[in-house]
């Protein structure tokens, strides 16, 4: 979330589209019920299904899944068409004046540089003209014919109403209504809020559909400010957590990189990551990496990791391939090529897609570690369970480690939640049985595996019998000695470098924040985003003073939020030019003429003269971007392609499937499903009684939603002879499941090009474990392709047929 | 009792089955004075509070942990009762259908108690001690990496690389267990690394 | 010393050190198959429960704080094609939202109504006036209606004589059970379990009156959105209820799985003389243990033979529609 939880109270338009907030996290939306009730706000769905988030909307409408970016380009269309822009803001604060470079074109639907053999661009010409200065060259009148602005113009215009309605389904009476409303939201004084979830990242142009809200918003100018922002719902209470850690297969906590092959060394890692700016007196703030990374080595490898052996760049695992990420790693396993797996709280079984293929994949493995609080089907998935989990479990050669950890109500340690929140929590319940804390699990199999090194020797022992593990238990780090690990603190005296006699911070103390941090190898901080979170203040995720001055929502003295304790991202973008709040109801911080301040940490330098500094000192322009130059792999402008699996062709191009740079596995091409065959389209998601695999557990939620069923229109099972509460057989390339079919007003057919299409809803709470009844999930049916850019499963948008079935065969027994 | 039934009906089995209830009702000698209160006693008196936040979502909202015995002082501490917060500023006390049940999450008939083994081909969870299973795992890790370990590639450069084992980090731990599970992880080589973001 | 007055919100976070009870017999207004109560010592402000059906997402958070309050274990059920889990109110659950899906044939948009249900905590309760067993129906002068396991006899007229079809008889001991309005945590200053927990605060707690005002204001919100037929259902049939809803569409309560538009207590039930029933129980009683309550058996009561042919058709009679 670019805003808070606490900061949907501001707005005047939530606008939940890729997600279903009231459901996922209903106390979170409670912001958008307080908004509707107490400024007015207006609340737009925009949803194949009405759910319960429509069900207490203003204005609802209709889209088949997977057509967003049309909806979304068609919505930026209407803007730019109607003059709806918040034109100070778009031309200060984004890249529209941009001159992009000639080569840069679009045509049937594909950008320049496209390669079909190897599914991938050559992006060079993807970028912007750069003067002789070394600066991106800019035309703030806005009438050059490359600039970003007239390049985006041409890119939406084919976006019109009647092509949103023929490609989405949404009748073009409703899209106008809400390209109305969204509308209002360009003047200074009113604004929009987005809120998704894996409603646009489950697809194979996830990361575009997100771009596309957030190129909309920017023109809007509700980017920064109170009651708006890109608001990412985001999904398990410390995925944020997770991510912001770098716990995935390229990342180093904090953003930073994994090295790749090419990266052979040190210089070459750190030569495309100087950072410089792209216009005149930008902060861009990555200039800073080295400082980061240096700090992130030193916690890593303490004494070895020096300068003279490149910070131990070389005990880092360097990439052959993008990632190692999910998708990738089982279609390895059930290549036979990985022999080990750990699953910590994960139940992967039921998450990934193509069920039967993540079957076939941990069968092949040699062994398998589980650690959860829980049974989960993945640490059972030898265990036959008849048309549950029909498995041969005599030939499965696993050998499975099934280990018990506390659950949240039994350890401490801070959580990150959605806006960013670091939250302390405190232990309460004595865990049950033996099960251990994470910490020690890790703790035990880190100082034995490190033991067998030390002993024995093997492959490369270096970085791991050097890795800094200097806890007062090694067998069990304490949440206190990591959480200030992560923050970081003085390896030497840290002096100020204009009076080198000032000791700033004096060794083995706390650094105050990451501006501390140094690239010379005497500081050391484990994630540097983090920093501050456990300073010689003491422990601030455990903070809470919920007093929040100026009612905004901001609630500084409540926890820590990263970074630095900012509670809403390019804050700066809440003033104009001159670092005066657009609407002075809504003020957050402003320029007082020497310095900002105001109810939030400010996002810019505190002395950053308004004029000079722009807003977004993430990025080396200063200013956002509404074209994302090479930085995206499937365009710098999103555009519609349809989902691997679609019931109609891609309107644009028919020749196209998918997304043309997802990476698709070979083995995967003759698992995708055609519309003749499989003539539904299904979509998945969660229901509110139920936290993913988790709480079929639990006797109450499993009362509130006990038995897994499918949801489809009245006119659907009309033609197929479904009856209310009966059993149904869904079915699609890769798989067939039984459920009770739970017959809707809800869901109705959808007009695309010409031709009704039926989607078929399925919830993903059921397993074979667990105190609600037996069942399955949509990750049987679903595809096995991501997102081109980050490898989101495609779960939202895929084929399936369906037709009335008998109960399974336990239930009759 | 089936409420169809007739009066009389009622009468006769009222008679047989609660004897106890009705001469309690009839104990209170005056029989048409007001009886003692009969508001349930509050279950939560003398119980330990315990903040923490809700661990499903990311919203991430407060709650009250009330318990029997105080793990602070190390004595046993069962959980009894589990409530919103009301001083968090999100939820302000709320809890959604998940959160307000969290105690039979903690309670889950469900929750594993011991280490299990299952060996190559049963079909059952074996119990073993902490010991084995983790001197068992590092040795299974050992033995993989040191089988595995890609040191350099072909043209010579260091790279570091264990692909043939690969650890799923859970997205509902604490931070602080993240970046030890992170440490661990990296030290090691493995590349194959992910989490839940994405599902 | 004096006792606190009710509590005004659920807002709270409850107490864990010992304290008295603020709900005592001083404080009943009624009590069923009861001629001559003591008047209460004193008048506890009037409570409310106020449900805005229009900021309801159906989350069900209400239920399951509801089970976990009140420590009931409902089944685990089949699902039948419909979201409404379980699929009545039981012995085990005390409240329930009822899902219907309604187009409105004024703008033929789909209208997905969830409404809570419950009990109403009638100020005229007909369950109460129904009920035979001394003192196993209650209210409170807060207005909260209670029911007294101890004194329960199981025989399900309390059913009978809701109109609005709450209590349910427990297959396991035999007992009606309905919502307390979590009468334990009034008692010590705190409000319903389901109003504590509720997400967008669709479901509030304080003295009947502030409900009230805040139900017109949220009253006037739906009439600007084009809700002109918004209302607060109090209904007077019954003298109003302790639970009262925001509805959007207050001319037609029906729509919302069959919320009464015009509840009323059965004339049947009205015409029961107070005094026959406590003689049932006396009879049960000597069914029960013979002569030992032989002494109450001297007072003057006695079953007329209209109160019986009342009482049968009462049981006898299937439910009343429910428009």
């Amino acid at each position: 979330m670019t805003n808070a939880w606490t900061d949907i109270k501001n707005t005047d338009l939530v606008v939940v589209m890729g997600g279903n907030a009231a459901e996922a996290h209903p106390c979170g939306f409670k912001w958008v019920t307080e908004a509707k009730a107490n400024r007015g706000a207006k609340l737009i769905v925009v949803d194949p299904r009405y759910t319960r988030t429509a069900s207490v909307s203003d204005f609802y409408a209709p889209i088949r899944q997977g057509t967003d970016i049309s909806f979304l380009n068609g919505v930026i269309k209407y803007c730019i068409e109607n003059n709806k822009v918040q034109w100070e803001y778009t031309k200060a604060f984004t890249n529209a004046s941009y001159i992009v470079k000639d080569g840069f074109s679009y045509q049937d639907g594909l950008f320049t540089g496209y390669d079909e053999e190897k599914r991938d661009y050559d992006r060079e010409s993807w970028d912007y003209v750069i003067g002789d200065d070394g600066f991106a060259v800019v035309d703030p009148s806005l009438q050059h014919p490359r600039c970003v602005w007239n390049l985006l113009k041409e890119h939406v215009a084919i976006y019109t109403p009647e092509f949103v309605e023929r490609v989405c389904g949404t009748p073009k009476a409703k899209f106008l209504k809400i390209c109305e409303m969204i509308a209002e939201c360009s003047t200074p004084t009113k604004t929009m809020t987005s809120l998704y979830a894996l409603g646009w990242t489950q697809h194979s142009s996830g990361a575009q559909n997100i771009r596309a809200m957030a190129m909309l918003q920017l023109i809007l100018g509700n980017i920064g400010v109170q009651g708006g922002g890109m608001n990412a719902l985001r999904g398990h209470s410390n995925i944020q957590g997770l991510t912001d850690l770098g716990l995935m297969s390229n990342l180093i906590p904090g953003y930073l990189n994994i090295p790749t092959e090419m990266e052979e060394n040190f210089g070459s890692y750190m030569s495309t990551r100087q950072f410089k700016p792209l216009r005149p007196g930008q902060t861009s703030y990555w200039q800073n990496y080295k400082k980061f990374f240096v700090s992130f080595q030193k916690a890593m490898w303490g004494n070895a990791a020096q300068a003279d052996n490149d910070w131990a760049y070389d005990y880092l695992p360097k990439l052959d391939v993008p990632s190692y990420d999910v998708l990738r790693i089982f279609e390895l396993m059930n290549e036979g090529r990985v022999n080990g797996y750990f699953c910590q709280g994960f139940n992967p079984l039921l998450a990934f897609p193509n069920r039967a293929k993540i079957t076939s994949a941990l069968s092949k493995l040699k062994w398998l570690v589980t650690m959860d609080p829980l049974e989960t089907e993945t640490s059972r998935f030898w265990e036959n369970h008849g048309e549950y989990n029909d498995v041969d479990t005599k030939s499965i050669q696993t050998e499975v480690f099934q280990l018990p950890t506390t659950c949240f109500a039994e350890e401490a340690g801070s959580l990150a939640n959605s806006g960013r929140w670091l939250q302390w929590h405190w232990a309460g319940g004595t865990p049950p049985g033996e099960a251990q804390h994470d910490t020690w699990i890790m703790g035990q199999i880190f100082v034995r595996l490190r033991e067998l090194y030390r002993k024995e020797g093997g492959a490369f022992p270096d970085p791991i019998v050097n890795l800094a593990w200097d806890y007062k238990d090694p067998g069990e780090p304490t949440p206190e000695e990591l959480a200030k690990e992560i923050n970081g603190r003085a390896i030497e005296d840290l002096r100020d470098p204009t009076d080198v006699t000032k000791v700033l911070v004096p060794a083995g103390k706390q650094v105050l924040n990451f501006s501390q941090l140094r690239d010379d190898g005497t500081t050391l901080s484990g994630c540097w985003i983090y920093s501050g979170n456990f300073n010689e203040n003491g422990n601030n995720m455990a903070r809470r003073d919920n007093h929040d001055p100026g009612d905004t929502g901001a609630y500084l003295g409540w926890t820590f939020a990263w970074p630095l304790n900012r509670r809403t991202l390019y804050n700066r973008a809440s003033c104009d030019v001159n670092g005066k709040p657009w609407d002075p109801t809504r003020k957050i911080i402003e320029w007082d003429g020497t310095k900002w301040s105001g109810f939030d940490v400010p996002d810019i330098a505190p002395n950053a003269k308004p004029q000079d500094v722009g807003p977004f000192i993430m990025n080396q322009e200063g200013v956002s971007r509404l074209f994302t130059r090479g930085l995206m792999r499937d365009g710098p402008f999103p555009a519609h392609y349809e989902p691997f699996e679609s019931p109609v062709d891609n309107v644009i191009n028919p020749k196209i499937r998918g997304n043309p740079v997802a990476r698709v596995f070979q083995n995967d091409v003759s698992q995708f499903g055609t519309s003749a065959e499989f003539p539904y389209a299904a979509t998945s998601y969660r229901l509110t009684e139920h936290f993913h695999y988790w709480t079929k557990h639990n006797r109450v939620n499993a009362a509130l939603q006990p038995e897994f069923f499918v949801e489809i229109s009245e006119e659907l099972a009309a033609e197929k002879k479904i009856e209310r509460g009966g059993w149904v057989r869904v079915w699609s390339k890769r798989g067939s499941i039984k459920a009770k079919a739970l017959v809707t007003k809800r869901i109705r057919p959808l007009m695309c090009d010409g031709k009704a299409v039926h989607v078929v809803g399925i919830p993903l709470h059921w397993g074979f474990i667990g105190a609600a009844k037996k069942g399955w999930g949509p990750n049987s049916l679903a595809p096995f392709v991501g997102d081109a850019n980050i490898e989101t499963p495609e779960s939202k948008a895929f084929l399936v047929n369906i037709e009335p079935t008998t109960p399974p065969s336990e239930v009759v027994a | 009792m089936n409420m169809e039934l007739s009066r009389r009906g009622f009468l006769k089995a009222a008679g047989a089955g609660v004897a106890g209830t009705t001469l309690g009702a009839m104990g209170f000698g005056e029989a048409e004075a007001a009886v003692l209160a009969h508001v349930r006693p509050f279950k939560l008196t003398t119980t330990v509070e315990t903040r923490n936040t809700c661990p499903y979502c990311s919203v991430a909202c407060g709650i009250i942990m009330y318990s029997k015995g105080d793990l602070r002082k190390g004595e046993q501490a069962d959980i009894v009762h589990i409530e919103g917060d009301v001083d968090h500023p999100t939820n302000r006390g709320t809890l959604c259908p998940k959160g307000a049940a969290l105690k039979d999450f903690v309670h889950a008939p469900t929750r594993l108690k011991h280490p299990m083994m299952r060996k190559a081909g049963s079909d059952r969870f074996e119990q073993v001690s902490w010991d084995f299973a983790l001197d068992r795992i590092a040795r299974l890790m050992k033995h993989d990496r040191d089988a595995n370990f890609i040191a350099k590639n072909a043209k010579g450069v260091p790279v570091n690389r264990w692909t043939t084992t690969g650890f799923l980090a859970a997205s509902a731990t604490t931070n602080e267990t993240a970046y030890a599970t992170y440490k661990v992880v990296r030290s090691t080589g493995i590349v194959a690394f992910d989490n839940q973001a994405r599902v | 010393m004096m006792r606190p007055d009710s509590p005004r919100t659920a807002a709270a976070n409850p107490p864990v050190q010992p304290m008295e009870t603020n709900l005592t017999e001083r404080d009943l207004i009624r009590r069923s198959a009861t001629s001559s109560l003591p008047p209460p010592e004193r008048q506890l402000t009037e409570v409310a429960k106020l449900i805005d059906v229009s900021k309801c997402i159906g989350c069900k958070a209400c239920q399951s704080a509801c089970i976990e309050w009140n420590d009931t274990n409902p089944a685990i059920e089949e699902n039948v094609g419909v979201y409404t889990n379980p699929h009545d109110l039981t012995a085990d659950m005390y409240t329930l939202m009822r899902f219907t899906e309604w187009v409105n044939p004024e703008t033929d948009n789909l209208e997905w109504l969830i409404r809570k249900d419950g009990c109403m905590h009638c100020s005229d309760p007909g369950c109460l006036k129904a009920c035979p067993s001394p003192g196993a129906i209650v209210q409170y002068s807060n207005g909260i209606v209670d029911f007294v396991h101890e004194n329960c006899i199981g025989c399900g007229y309390c059913v009978k004589g809701c109109p609005f079809n709450i209590p349910r008889i427990s297959k396991v001991d035999h007992k009606a059970y309905k919502c307390t309005l979590c009468s334990d945590r009034v008692a010590v200053g705190q409000g319903p379990a389901c109003a504590k927990a509720c997400p967008t605060k669709a479901i509030v707690f304080g003295t009947k009156e502030d409900m009230k005002k805040h139900a017109d204001e949220r009253i006037a919100d739906l009439k600007s959105r084009g809700y002109a037929n918004a209302g607060l259902y109090d209904p007077p049939g019954v003298s109003g209820t302790h639970v009262m809803y925001v509805l959007h569409h207050n001319d037609k309560p029906h729509i919302y799985a069959d919320l009464p538009d015009n509840p009323r207590i059965s004339p049947v039930v009205e015409t029961w003389k107070g005094v026959t029933k406590y003689v049932g129980l006396a009879f049960m009683g000597v069914a029960a243990a013979g002569s030992l309550l032989h002494g109450i058996l001297g007072r003057p009561n006695r079953v007329t033979e209209e109160d019986e042919e009342a009482a049968e058709e009462l049981v006898e009679r299937k439910p009343e529609a429910r428009v």
